[in-house]
């Protein structure tokens, strides 16, 4: 058995109940007969992936994007765009969606990385806002109304397809654990201390010979490719894009689930999209008008618990370690 | 006729450019001198609107409507000041756009609560529905042309407040140094509260203003404000000079865009291509401006060096 007396076997134990209530969700909804709880937790992984490129940036790189939702709306929208001319290869969707994605954060991380603090903030927003006024713009592709998407990717094989709802669940499942991974060892490399280090002293980065901006470009485009995935999987979930993908609404709820389930951390960004909804599904059940809580609550957490989730487990801990 | 078209887009431009202005004063106000990166800003200006429209459908008085509404809203801002953002103001960014969007959720929500889910439609104030004449023989609204007049009144009223009276130099020495003028002993907190309170007024004055063209709605805030963003990062962040000027551009650049891009387009690639391209271009000219701007200086026009 995992004691819970260290921070390390806490995030541990959150980490096995996290993913595994991931793995069973469509077990668990196969017994209890409510199929609608598959597409719910497939949303809630495609949420979590979005976070976990978030935390990327914000999180590792201490760079505050507002406008992460943008790479939502290209993954999305290049397959709802391809869908449109009947073309239904998911390898070519894919690697046409994430080189858009790179080359789209590439020139908008030249832009935004050459400013700091506020500026940052407020220019990733406006660029945001600049894709999503144009997918407004855009009649051929539905403007404000969307692109309904008739076909999903082929997968080009008769053993899984995204038709199938389980088939389904486990590939966003797997994707999932696989920008987990793929995360935990970048930070862990040396570009991952690069990227840390910046975030504390960048000053100090440039002075032992790094180029920081480069770096952080490098980061911003990683971040923004793993959330284009996400984009892609959400609309292989939803059969539908509009352009309330790219709202910066959604932008500022990213930053809300990476700063609750706390900023630098792994397991972070999966729970706090998983604690987000179970919030926003328990508020909404008291009222309609959710929001009137949850705006005070998202207040409350920044005031009384910058450091989320992540840094409740570690209360405690310290007079054990 | 293209003139008479011209003139006409050239003052609907300057009129989105004194509202930007009127939003974008506020905000720069409360970065320079507090540091605070306020998102709900946009909520005041939609208060603004419907407290406004509210006030005019109820007493018929559009004077009236604007007396009480902009006191009131700009009351409600300081509540919300005192109660929340006060805390905020040595925290980082991160936390302080986090809070304030948490402002926005809740106050757009609250909206919705109290009053209709589909918005206010307000009319035109009687008096200043009428359209005068002006040269090139286009008829421009009165209503519209009393915006403008508004927004250039405030303007010249901010830059003899910061230039020539004592608060406005306590304004200027806390954008440059916080600290200091702390340590000189001044009533920070004071100072603050009453820079918020006339940023929020300004905001809300905006909101008034508009609710007859645009009507008031839940979530017109956000539309603008980002809008406004743009122009303090144009401007540079804390100048009101620039913020005037950026405002103005930006305005101008929006307006001609949308109704000029076309023609000006259909010079160098063929008409049909121009008039398919034209609407996506032109919702996104601003930004491109922006873009444009921070790659030469990425202080913006009129930014200081700071820290």
């Amino acid at each position: 058995m995992l004691k819970l007396n260290s921070l390390q076997n806490r995030r541990t134990a959150l980490a096995i109940l996290v993913v595994g209530a991931c793995a069973i969700a469509p077990i668990v909804a196969g017994v209890l007969d409510e199929p609608y709880y598959i597409n719910l937790f497939a949303r809630l992984m495609i949420w979590a992936i979005a976070a976990i490129s978030l935390n990327l940036i914000l999180g590792y790189g201490g760079m505050i994007s507002f406008g992460h939702s943008l790479y939502l709306g290209i993954g999305a929208y290049t397959v709802g765009i391809f869908a449109y001319y009947d073309i239904y290869n998911f390898y070519l969707q894919l690697t046409t969606a994430l080189a858009l994605g790179a080359l789209i954060a590439l020139v908008f991380g030249g832009i935004c990385l050459r400013t700091r603090g506020v500026y940052f903030i407020m220019i990733t927003m406006a660029l945001t806002q600049m894709v999503y006024f144009l997918s407004i713009s855009i009649e051929e592709y539905g403007s404000d109304d969307g692109l309904i998407i008739y076909v999903r990717s082929e997968l080009g094989t008769d053993l899984i397809s995204f038709d199938n709802p389980i088939h389904r669940y486990y590939l966003i499942f797997a994707a999932m654990i696989a920008c987990l991974y793929f995360s935990h060892r970048l930070i862990r490399s040396r570009f991952g201390y690069v990227i840390r280090g910046t975030r504390s002293n960048e000053t100090r980065m440039e002075v032992l010979g790094y180029p920081t901006f480069r770096y952080r470009l490098v980061c911003f485009i990683i971040a923004g490719v793993m959330c284009t995935l996400a984009g892609v999987l959400s609309a292989n979930v939803e059969k539908f894009v509009s352009p309330d993908i790219m709202h910066w609404t959604r932008s500022g709820e990213l930053i809300f689930m990476v700063v609750l389930g706390g900023m630098a951390s792994i397991m972070g960004p999966i729970t706090g999209a998983l604690v987000f909804w179970l919030l926003s599904e328990f508020f909404s059940r008291i009222t309609e008008h959710w929001h009137l809580i949850f705006g005070p609550f998202l207040i409350l957490v920044v005031l009384l618990s910058p450091r989320g989730i992540d840094g409740l487990l570690s209360i405690k801990s310290s007079s054990n370690d | 006729m293209e003139w008479a078209l011209l003139v006409e887009q050239i003052l609907n431009g300057i009129q989105f450019g004194v509202l930007l202005f009127l939003l974008a004063a506020g905000l720069t106000l409360t970065f320079g001198i507090m540091d605070l990166v306020n998102l709900a800003h946009g909520s005041m200006y939609m208060l603004g609107a419907f407290v406004g429209a509210t006030i005019f459908l109820w007493t018929g008085s559009f004077i009236i409507a604007l007396l009480l509404a902009v006191p009131l809203v700009a009351g409600i801002g300081i509540v919300t000041e005192v109660t929340t953002l006060r805390t905020l103001y040595q925290r980082h960014h991160l936390d302080q756009v986090l809070a304030t969007f948490g402002l926005i959720l809740f106050f757009n929500e609250m909206v919705q609560v109290v009053w209709p889910l589909d918005g206010l439609t307000v009319p035109f104030p009687d008096y200043l529905t009428s359209t005068v004449p002006l040269f090139f023989g286009i008829d421009y609204s009165v209503y519209r042309l009393m915006i403008i007049g508004a927004g250039i009144v405030v303007a010249i009223a901010m830059w003899a407040l910061v230039t020539r009276t004592r608060l406005g130099m306590l304004i200027r020495a806390g954008a440059t140094d916080r600290t200091m003028i702390y340590a000189l002993g001044t009533n920070i907190r004071l100072l603050f509260t009453l820079v918020f309170g006339i940023g929020t007024a300004l905001s809300a004055l905006a909101g008034v203003l508009m609710a007859p063209i645009l009507g008031a709605n839940s979530g017109m805030g956000e539309q603008i404000i980002i809008v406004a963003f743009v122009v303090i990062v144009i401007g540079g962040i804390g100048s009101i000079r620039g913020c005037f000027i950026a405002a103005l551009i930006t305005g101008l650049i929006d307006a001609l865009g949308r109704s000029f891009l076309d023609v000006i387009l259909a010079l160098f690639i063929p008409v049909n291509a121009a008039e398919a391209a034209a609407p996506a271009i032109s919702s996104m000219l601003i930004y491109i401006f922006m873009t444009c701007i921070l790659f030469f200086k990425p202080q913006g026009l009129f930014g200081a060096q700071t820290q």
